[in-house]
């Protein structure tokens, strides 16, 4: 059970925030995490056209061997991705919580910039309250 | 000669000092005004709507129905209010100073309903004319209808006699803010030292009211509320001692 990084991804695809909690995936540059969060944004919106029942939130959950990287998709177009062990079974609620510190310390915050990277005090303190505590 | 143009504050008192007539800057002095033609007029026009929801002002002043406001609204707002002001100033002083001009209007009314409602009811009712009695209202009263608690701390300063301070270690409208390293001289409380200015000028002590953050390990929000008195209350309260 570990987390290893959690990503918040703004409605065009751009990386806003980028952070690891525990070692375990390979380390990569900044630049790499950039394009890789925006191929995942590109994938997404591949898989809320996938369906065939209609519209869909797209994909929820992308496990692998080693790990999982769970998504979370706002109602903004805002996307929450947790990367986490596959036996991690919180990683829904961690991101339901995260989603609630950044309407609380991002968005309530008069020097943040809608779209542009996290830079809020508040937000870190809050993200290793929690994930501190969804570790144990 | 500092009558020559209308206070924004509308305040009489703090014309004597010189300080106050900073505050003073005609491009702006129009938007103090107060705006309350509209809302009657459509409370007339609409005598339907009026019916079916009681126009604010019809309610009773004594007993709010509502006593809280939502925080996460409030919140919103005041974070469009610093994002509002500071477009419109070049510096960090300048925004505190509009942001201390935005709270003495609230301070002005929070007064006016406080007194109404503390003295209504009583059956002696009387204007607070000592400091410290006011200074103790403000940090009970004024706080707890304001923020819904009272301040943490009130304090003298060692070093000057007209100066004390209020101290709140957690300001509710500074939770979910967090202001950035290269202005970290800027305390959003200058709203509420703004409030508390108006109220001090209203009771008649007038003060210069600033905000300054002071963190502790404890409480990294804490916060100080600097009251400097002006000279002429000081001398008062030397004579209503005798």
């Amino acid at each position: 059970m570990a987390i290893f990084g959690l990503w918040v991804i703004n409605k065009a695809g751009g990386l806003v925030y980028q952070r690891n909690f525990a070692d375990g995936l390979a380390q990569l540059t900044s630049n790499e995490y950039l394009v890789l969060a925006g191929t995942l944004h590109g994938i997404h919106a591949i898989t809320s056209r996938l369906s065939p029942m209609g519209p869909s939130s797209g994909a929820q959950v992308i496990e692998g061997e080693s790990f999982k990287m769970t998504i979370l998709l706002t109602a903004t177009g805002t996307k929450f991705v947790l990367l986490t062990s596959l036996a991690e079974l919180s990683a829904e609620s961690i991101l339901q919580k995260v989603h609630e510190a950044y309407a609380d310390a991002v968005m309530k915050n008069p020097f943040h910039t809608p779209e542009m990277p996290i830079r809020s005090e508040g937000f870190d303190l809050r993200i290793s309250f929690l994930i501190g505590n969804g570790q144990m | 000669m500092a009558y020559s143009q209308p206070h924004p504050r509308l305040s009489v008192l703090s014309n004597s000092s010189l300080s106050s007539v900073e505050h003073l800057s005609p491009t702006t002095s129009s938007r103090y005004s107060i705006p309350s033609a509209p809302s009657i007029n459509t409370a007339l026009g609409t005598n339907k709507q009026a019916l079916s929801r009681p126009n604010i002002y019809d309610r009773n002043l004594n007993k709010p129905r509502v006593t809280d406001v939502s925080g996460a609204a409030f919140s919103f707002l005041f974070s469009e209010i610093v994002q509002y002001t500071q477009k419109r100033v070049s510096g960090i002083n300048d925004l505190e100073r509009r942001l201390n001009t935005l709270g003495y209007r609230i301070g002005t009314r929070v007064l006016e309903l406080m007194v109404w409602r503390a003295e209504s009811s009583s059956k002696t009712p009387k204007r607070e004319i000592r400091l410290l009695p006011s200074l103790m209202s403000i940090h009970t009263q004024v706080w707890r209808a304001v923020f819904g608690k009272p301040a943490d701390a009130i304090e003298k300063s060692v070093e000057n006699a007209d100066e004390y301070m209020i101290i709140d270690n957690d300001p509710s409208i500074e939770r979910h803010i967090s202001v950035p390293k290269d202005m970290s001289q800027l305390s959003c409380s200058s709203f509420t030292a703004g409030i508390v200015e108006a109220v001090l000028d209203g009771l008649g002590f007038p003060a210069r009211v600033t905000a300054h953050n002071t963190p502790t390990a404890q409480f990294p929000t804490r916060t100080t509320i600097l009251i400097k008195l002006e000279k002429s209350v000081l001398e008062r309260e030397e004579l209503l001692k005798q």
